[in-house]
């Protein structure tokens, strides 16, 4: 009988290939829990290097960040300062903006409208960063010094405002995602209450979609605090313990961009230190990357 | 009358307002990209093009930097794309809901925040010092595939959700195993989605500046890449390279260089968009 004979070997083989096959798919999940675990493997390693040179109070109690020159700080406020100076700028950009646009995309826009818009906002967060870097640096500031006198031609203000405009398509799109998936009974009973559209989006549709809205700008703040080349182009290399908007800056991305395009030996303070701001970096941006995983978890299962 | 018209000139400014502050961003960067344009135009030639990077900017050209981020495209793709294509369908079609599951998900969601600087350091470190890369083509594409993978894992994810349960009982039904209505029902359906996915993450992976910088990846390299343990340049490395520099020469090459970035990226764009209509018309 060897037809079957061949159909008890096809059922003997299959959960072995098929068993196979989910450990191989299970292990190609498996490297992003590996990637993560490298990250902060090498992160503390060189961190724990680096404080093994530098106390903690110099880190955290000096105000000036000098470890490039004769006389070495580690204070890395100023660089803190500057990171959170040109997000802080980003932020209020973006933010009020975004969510208009998400309310004009979601209540108003006609569906063909939003076909067209929602593909062009996410074409517009694929720009690569070095071009805004150029935007900020070449046409930007250019136009703003003729606005606000003192501008430098690097600066905070500039960096940031198109730093906004980058993480822009950002919140819009998450936003619109968040108040698109508000039931529409909820609009339909706030309409037979007799409650106008205004005061629907206001009083209804807004509340509702808070928990998504929140992810979405606490992905922005995250963007804008990693955000590497617009400032590192824009923003200048000076690490100064400033909230001056007009005068050059240094954030913690721009500093490591600086000690990499030098020639620094690996295993040399300087080496450890953009291992020491990246560690800080990180810290940050995992922080609010999981505070936003929870609202939106929360969208998800909530409401 | 006089009421209900106050309530439809408030509604009406909001709707504007609105729509301005959808419009003015987007006028913006059309001016911005349009003034790039205008800066950069006179340097484009075939020179340019064909030429390497140079002291003087006049003869200076993007060739290496061009064929750099063609490479790195291919390399990094084969390297991630596979891998996130297995991990999304051990998401969507394997995965029992338990709590490694859920850890699983939080570390994607999470990787695909980390801002791609950190990457960088990863890559600099592993790539480049302990597995003796160097900085070559290699430990470039390997720290670009390592940020590429959880953006093609979600995307991928997101096409896989598409294709409704129906169509994998109906596979069941006609004596299909698992792996097999995986293979040839949902794999299929999904796959415009996957693909479309897939070409945007990569464009936004090669357009990244920070993590190639941070490695070492050098702005001048006057030569074309041999192999993939060559030192390398890439587009993104020689503008920033370009627009750092004081003399205003360098900028029109940094205008033309981004010239030359957009138009790859929209490219890679138009042949998603195209995918996603072509293919999907082919499986309707």
């Amino acid at each position: 009988m060897p037809v079957s004979e061949a159909a008890v070997q096809l059922d003997q083989a299959r959960p072995i290939s098929e068993r196979l096959i989910k450990y191989v798919l299970f292990a190609c999940g498996a490297i992003s829990i590996a990637t993560t675990a490298g990250i902060i493997f090498v992160l503390l390693f060189e961190t724990i290097a680096f404080f093994r040179r530098v106390s903690f109070g110099q880190f955290f109690l000096d105000t000036q960040w000098t470890p490039l020159f004769a006389d070495k700080h580690f204070g890395i406020w100023p660089l803190v300062a500057g990171t959170f100076l040109t997000s802080g700028i980003a932020i209020v950009t973006a933010v009020p903006l975004g969510l208009l646009a998400a309310l004009y995309l979601s209540e108003y826009a006609k569906a063909g409208l939003r076909r067209v818009l929602k593909p062009m906002l996410e074409i517009l967060a694929g720009i690569p960063t070095v071009v805004y870097g150029y935007f900020a640096l070449m046409m930007v500031t250019p136009f703003l010094q003729h606005l606000v006198p003192g501008l430098s031609g690097f600066n905070a203000l500039g960096a940031g405002l198109v730093m906004g405009v980058m993480i822009l398509p950002i919140i819009a799109s998450l936003s619109e995602d968040a108040i698109y998936s508000v039931p529409a009974n909820l609009r339909e009973a706030a309409y037979a209450l007799g409650a106008t559209k205004l005061s629907t989006t206001f009083q209804v549709v807004l509340p509702s979609a808070f928990s998504g809205i929140g992810a979405a700008v606490i992905l922005g703040i995250s963007r804008a605090l990693g955000e590497t080349m617009i400032v590192a182009i824009a923003a200048g290399q000076q690490p100064v313990f400033t909230l001056d908007p007009r005068v050059p800056i240094e954030t913690m991305t721009a500093y490591i961009v600086q000690v990499s395009l030098g020639d620094t030996p690996n295993g040399t303070l300087e080496y450890q230190t953009i291992f020491a701001v990246g560690s800080l970096l990180f810290a940050f941006t995992f922080l609010l990357n999981i505070v936003a995983h929870r609202l939106r978890k929360r969208m998800a299962g909530g409401a | 009358m006089k009421d209900s018209g106050g309530w439809i000139s408030k509604e009406s400014i909001f709707q504007m307002v609105c729509l301005l502050a959808l419009a003015l961003p987007l006028l913006l960067l059309f001016t911005l990209i349009a003034g790039t344009f205008a800066d950069g135009w006179d340097r484009l030639s075939w020179s340019f093009l064909t030429g390497a990077p140079s002291r003087r900017a006049a003869s200076a050209g993007l060739l290496p930097a061009f064929v750099g981020t063609i490479m790195l495209m291919f390399l990094t793709t084969l390297m991630a794309v596979p891998v996130g294509i297995g991990a999304a369908i051990y998401l969507e079609e394997y995965a029992r809901p338990s709590r490694l599951t859920s850890f699983i998900e939080l570390n994607i969601s999470n990787l695909a925040g980390v801002p791609s600087i950190i990457y960088g350091l990863l890559g600099l470190e592993l790539f480049v010092r302990v597995m003796h890369f160097g900085r070559s083509l290699m430990a470039g594409a390997a720290t670009l595939a390592l940020l590429l993978l959880p953006m093609v894992v979600i995307s991928s994810r997101e096409a896989l959700r598409t294709v409704p349960h129906s169509m994998r009982e109906a596979c069941y039904a006609l004596g299909g195993d698992k792996w097999r209505s995986i293979r040839r029902v949902v794999l299929p359906m999904s796959l415009p989605g996957i693909l479309t996915g897939i070409i945007l993450s990569v464009a936004r992976a090669v357009g990244e500046t920070a993590p190639l910088v941070t490695i070492g990846a050098l702005s001048f390299v006057t030569f074309v890449p041999t192999s993939v343990w060559s030192d390398f340049s890439a587009m993104p490395i020689q503008i920033f390279n370009w627009v750092s520099r004081p003399q205003a020469e360098f900028h029109a090459n940094a205008a033309a260089g981004v010239i030359v970035l957009l138009s790859v990226m929209l490219v890679l764009n138009a042949v998603a968009i195209w995918l996603r209509i072509r293919l999907g018309r082919r499986l309707q």
